[in-house]
């Protein structure tokens, strides 16, 4: 199952590297990983997307638990929750074909042409993990110069909230 | 009070209470041990080699169950230091241990003696810290030991840069009475539904085991532990690491479980129905075949740590807490509530397992013409009235100290159980001995292990340590050959010990006295002599029978039921499956 695990950590030097060494050292699975300071300047909020049985879930989560700068965590997926992850994507567009095909795609999938050459188009969109796949799937007629995906963030639906 | 980071380092040691510092000096802390040369309150400890800082450190908190501390420099000493930092976190020891650190400016700049530190032992400690600033070392300090001995314990590492000891930089000093962090707070009470429904479940138990481990120990839990297991009648055994837990003398101790645990008790955790584990977190050593292990039974655990719960074996009772705190309120519910073990059953219950008793499964060889390693444990047991704290090194020896030594009490038993660390036994009886001058003081060793950290010797005389060292010497890698004989075709790759020192000679050049016992009937006066000097460290160099094994034995990934058992035994040696 995959899971959106949500962390909040004290904001100090070193504090990601235990969470992704945890990872490594224990071999469990990152899908991917996103992190960034939140409107109290001393913590940081992670989102990992972890793939596991029951099981490893439990474990990840008691293990980051138990990481000292690890102050709060929550498994997004057992609620309703809403995930959105971003993507930019560079592809190749220099007939006219390619360059209608591709802005009609961006366009179906709500994305945006942000950057235009005479040779490519880059498109940013934003979704579930599963919606960018999908556009990446559906771009593969297309030659795809470059994928950067942000990684998944997601926030728990109604009134609960990861908060200290 | 104004000072500077290393007085103030040296100060915050002191208002915590630290009674010894087992360090080695270098570049990156000349600061520091500037300050400790000029005050008398901590004592430094100067051993041979950082290792052994951290063993005697581990030796002294495993002893006392008061925090261990270390003091070494950066680069070399910090890497060296590694090995006793994860001997302390795989058997969770509380141990602060402070490495040096090149000067803030020059960090990240492959300056001489520069490791990241903290990034080395990040997989090995509880935490770890670098302190970037002067005046947060008293702070950093406080936390250090809060976190080291809260909770489950472990080793807490606190590297600090070399400017921020700076003895011409002074601040004012306050060590903080408590700490409080919002990220850390550990649940020590355990749930009052869950006890009830564990205690229900219990009484109800036709065929019970107890198993206890290290968390008994550490949790400071043996006399809650003795009123429980005494209150239900039901039998108990433990793990390597929790020996001493309950008095090993007691009709109700089984001996020891798993690898090398007796016959009786895997087989009555192969055949229980109700399995209650106490402050034992389900190693492989102990559970063998995890599909086969305690097939029938319904299993509750009580640990300070949920990360241990359900983490290989799925418990269907879990209780997160102190286990001390959640043994007093089971005894109370136990003692007031109108429910009584199931007697009938019980009695039934010790009817087979003393059927297994009745097999003797830790019977060797005493006709035999070489010296038996069993026979001098057995010997060192008598000469020391079983009071004797006991460290050990890791391989046969320790597994035979372990059987045969028969611990009545914690904190007695020392070894490396999580990680087994060859030369732990020497530091770490040096750190007991410091802890407790009186005692008699016993490191069990073979001739491997014993030259891992054999320098120590140079540190024992420096501070008068009676150390007896019982070498149990088969010129062999003994648990290796085991291994190799048994799984290996006898193929004995390396395993064999030649170009020994001589240890008599050796141990007289550093000092001390050397003893070499070579006939079974000079045994014991060898040994008596040994234990008669009373302020000498004695190396007592047993020549054994080469070729002893370990029994009974539970092959790696095997099942409680299928053990390798002593020929000297009142069984058949084939693998038992008794059990249907």
């Amino acid at each position: 199952m995959r899971h959106i695990i949500s962390i909040l950590i004290e904001n100090e030097a070193g504090a990601l590297s235990r969470v992704v060494g945890l990872f490594s050292a224990r071999a469990y699975n990152i899908e991917s990983l996103t992190v960034a300071p939140t409107e109290d300047k001393s913590l940081s909020r992670i989102t990992i997307v972890a793939i596991g049985t029951d099981q490893i879930i439990e474990q990840i989560v008691k293990q980051l638990n138990k990481l000292i700068d690890v102050v709060k965590l929550l498994d997004l997926s057992d609620g309703p929750h809403i995930e959105r992850e971003m993507v930019l994507v560079k592809v190749k567009a220099v007939t006219m074909g390619q360059r209608e095909d591709i802005k009609r795609l961006a366009d179906i999938f709500r994305g945006h042409v942000i950057d235009v050459t005479t040779s490519s188009y880059t498109i940013e969109l934003t979704g579930s993990g599963r919606k960018v796949d999908s556009f990446i799937e559906a771009l593969a007629e297309h030659k795809i110069l470059e994928t950067v995906r942000s990684g998944v963030s997601g926030i728990a639906r109604g009134d609960k909230i990861l908060h200290v | 009070m104004e000072l500077s980071g290393g007085e103030i380092l040296i100060h915050s040691l002191k208002d915590e209470g630290v009674e010894f510092i087992f360090g080695y000096p270098g570049g990156a802390v000349l600061h520091i041990y500037d300050a400790i040369y000029r005050q008398d309150n901590v004592k430094h400890i100067l051993v041979r080699h950082e290792q052994a800082a951290t063993h005697a450190a581990d030796g002294y908190a495993r002893a006392t169950g008061k925090p261990g501390v270390v003091l070494v420099t950066s680069g070399p000493g910090a890497t060296n230091a590694v090995t006793g930092i994860a001997t302390a976190y795989l058997d969770s020891i509380p141990m602060v241990v402070i490495t040096g650190q090149v000067p803030s400016a020059v960090i990240g700049s492959d300056a001489f003696q520069e490791v990241d530190a903290v990034g080395i032992t990040r997989p090995c400690v509880k935490h770890n810290f670098l302190v970037k600033d002067v005046n947060k070392i008293a702070e950093t300090i406080k936390k250090a030991f809060y976190v080291a001995t809260t909770g489950r314990p472990g080793p807490v590492v606190v590297d600090i840069p070399k400017d921020i000891t700076d003895p011409d930089i002074k601040v004012p000093y306050n060590y903080p009475d408590k700490i409080t962090m919002r990220s850390y707070q550990p649940t020590v009470k355990g749930h009052s539904g869950q006890i009830k429904r564990a205690v229900d479940l219990l009484l109800n138990a036709k065929k019970p085991m107890i198993y206890s481990g290290g968390g008994v120990v550490l949790g400071n839990a043996s006399e809650e532990l003795r009123t429980f297991v005494r209150q239900l009648g039901y039998p108990i055994t433990t793990t390597l690491m929790g020996l001493g837990s309950y008095p090993a003398s007691d009709e109700q101790f089984l001996g020891m479980l798993g690898m090398h645990g007796t016959y009786e008790s895997n087989m009555a955790m192969h055949a229980c129905d109700v399995l209650i584990a106490i402050g034992a977190r389900f190693d492989d050593r102990v559970t063998g075949k995890i599909a086969e292990f305690c097939p029938d039974a319904k299993i509750i655990h009580i640990d300070i740590d949920p990360s241990s719960i359900s983490k290989t074996i799925m418990v269907d009772i879990p209780i997160v807490g102190d286990v001390a705190t959640v043994l007093q309120e089971m005894n109370h519910i136990i003692a007031t509530g109108s429910k009584q073990p199931q007697k009938k059953d019980i009695d039934a219950w010790w009817g087979v397992i003393n059927g297994w008793r009745a097999k003797k499964c830790m019977s060797y060889d005493k006709n035999s013409d070489k010296i038996k390693p069993q026979a001098a444990i057995e010997i060192v047991h008598e000469l020391t009235n079983g009071n004797a704290y006991v460290t050990s090194d890791v391989g046969q020896h320790q597994m035979w100290a372990a059987q045969y030594y028969g611990f009545e009490k914690p904190n007695r038993w020392i070894n490396s159980g999580g990680l087994g660390t060859m030369g732990f036994g020497l530091p770490a009886a040096m750190g007991v001995q410091l802890a407790y001058p009186d005692e008699t003081v016993v490191c069990v060793t073979g001739e491997g292990s014993i030259q891992m950290c054999i320098q120590e010797l140079s540190t024992c005389l420096q501070y008068g340590l009676p150390i007896k060292i019982i070498a149990l010497n088969n010129r062999y890698l003994g648990m290796v050959r085991q291994w190799q004989e048994f799984f290996y075709k006898e193929r004995y790759s390396h395993s064999y010990m030649e170009s020994l020192p001589d240890f008599v000679k050796l141990t007289e050049a550093y000092g001390h006295v050397g003893i070499r016992i070579e006939e079974p009937a000079d045994l014991r006066a060898g040994l008596e002599k040994a234990f008669s000097m009373k302020d000498r460290l004695v190396f007592v160099d047993i020549v054994t029978d080469q070729t002893e094994n370990v029994y009974p034995m539970i092959a790696a990934g095997m099942a409680h039921n299928e053990m390798h058992l002593s020929p000297h035994c009142d069984l058949p040696q084939d693998p038992e499956r008794e059990l249907s």
